[in-house]
């Protein structure tokens, strides 16, 4: 064996060398190491503890929140989330709800773009410019707003009540869209989402059809996502999930948004809220 | 102006715990944008840390460490009521200082 190799050409043995340790890994990935990966990238998580970069953005929507803004120089003390004006502790964990003065059910990035247009005085394309932001240089003051906000629900159980009827279609039809199949792919969020043991490359998919792989996975968005190096809020979570389903552009704010946030979040309901998180 | 840090200083038995965030692009000079033109390197390269005027650690920093760096170490000594300052230069000799009292 050892003569027949030295006969073969430098380049073709390092060819065959390289099959081989390309084949290796793929042969051997199971179960071990799978869970080592595992293990390690929840001792990394670990070893952040206290130091969440998610603060970063929760001190800069907390000054946001407190700096009178656009013509009408309002801050957004006078924005209700739905516990009164200027409400902030808990509200979090108990939205989407339906807005009387908006006729429409809210989630909490489209009831902050609201206050922005009603009660500051923005036009809809001014507060919604910069939705997710891209380092210092295009920074997205509703990422910091919705860090700041989920902050003070951090702790408070979920709690979207789908006693109010605009609510409960919300839920429906997010309910609907969960499960409905569609696009180049023919995928919906269930083919992913619907079962257990499912991942995209390393990442674990929650099965959101089982009530604590829903709690766990709504309570920890919106989330610091380290590969970013950017708080994503829960509008980017569902519209990066529909890019990657090959859906068309889902609208920041939209009602199919919100229909699915309702569904999420109600889903979630009895679990502690434990955000800002933070991803790989 | 930079954005401020976020600064924790604890007493855990006999030494000061204290841990860090810092805002920080921390662009390492090899990646591009979407154009295709490289983003200069731009980051943090000198960190002081003071327990009240005692300098208590130093470091330079280079490429390796990451977008918005979190620190943490311990320091023997240290009481309640103490003011840690930390201040960072970056190597566009931008700087920020920020203190935190020890809890």
């Amino acid at each position: 064996m050892p003569r027949k190799l030295r006969s073969i050409p430098g380049a073709a043995a390092a060819l065959a060398l390289a099959v081989i340790t390309v084949t290796l890994p793929i042969v051997s990935v199971p179960a071990a190491a799978q869970e080592s990966v595992e293990k390690a990238i929840e001792q990394y998580r670990q070893d952040l503890q206290g130091g969440n970069p998610a603060e970063l953005w929760e001190a800069r929507g907390e000054e946001i929140w407190n700096t009178p803004r656009g013509p009408k120089h309002a801050s957004f003390k006078s924005c209700d989330l739905g516990l009164g004006p200027g409400i902030v502790k808990g509200a979090y964990a108990q939205l989407p709800r339906y807005f009387p003065d908006a006729g429409r059910v809210l989630d909490l990035e489209s009831r902050l773009v609201w206050c922005m247009v009603n009660q500051q005085g923005l036009t809809h394309a001014e507060a919604t410019k910069v939705t997710f932001g891209k380092g210092s240089r295009k920074r997205s003051d509703l990422e910091a707003l919705t860090a700041y906000v989920v902050a003070q629900s951090d702790g408070t159980k979920m709690n979207v009540s789908l006693a109010d009827p605009h609510v409960r279609d919300m839920y429906e039809i997010g309910e609907k869209m969960f499960f409905y199949r569609a696009g180049t792919h023919d995928f919906a969020c269930a083919t992913c989402h619907g079962s257990d043991g499912k991942r995209i490359r390393l990442q674990d998919l929650p099965n959101l059809t089982k009530k604590a792989d829903a709690q766990r996975a709504y309570t920890s968005w919106p989330a610091y996502r380290v590969s970013q190096g950017e708080v994503r809020t829960f509008q980017w979570r569902l519209h990066d999930c529909l890019r990657q389903q090959r859906f068309p552009d889902l609208i920041y704010g939209s009602d199919a948004s919100i229909a699915l946030t309702t569904y999420l979040a109600a889903r979630a309901n009895g679990a502690a809220y434990a955000g800002p998180g933070m991803k790989r | 102006m930079p954005d401020p840090m976020k600064i924790r200083a604890n007493l855990v038995g006999d030494s000061t715990e204290v841990k860090v965030l810092m805002s920080h692009e921390m662009d390492t000079g090899l990646a591009k944008d979407s154009s295709g033109k490289v983003i200069p390197a731009w980051f943090i390269q000198k960190v002081t840390v003071l327990h009240n005027d005692q300098q208590v650690l130093y470091a330079q920093w280079g490429t390796a460490v990451s977008k918005n760096p979190f620190m943490s170490f311990k320091f023997k000594g240290g009481a309640k009521g103490d003011k840690v300052t930390i201040t960072w230069v970056d190597n566009h000799n931008e700087t920020r200082t920020d203190s935190a009292v020890v809890g």
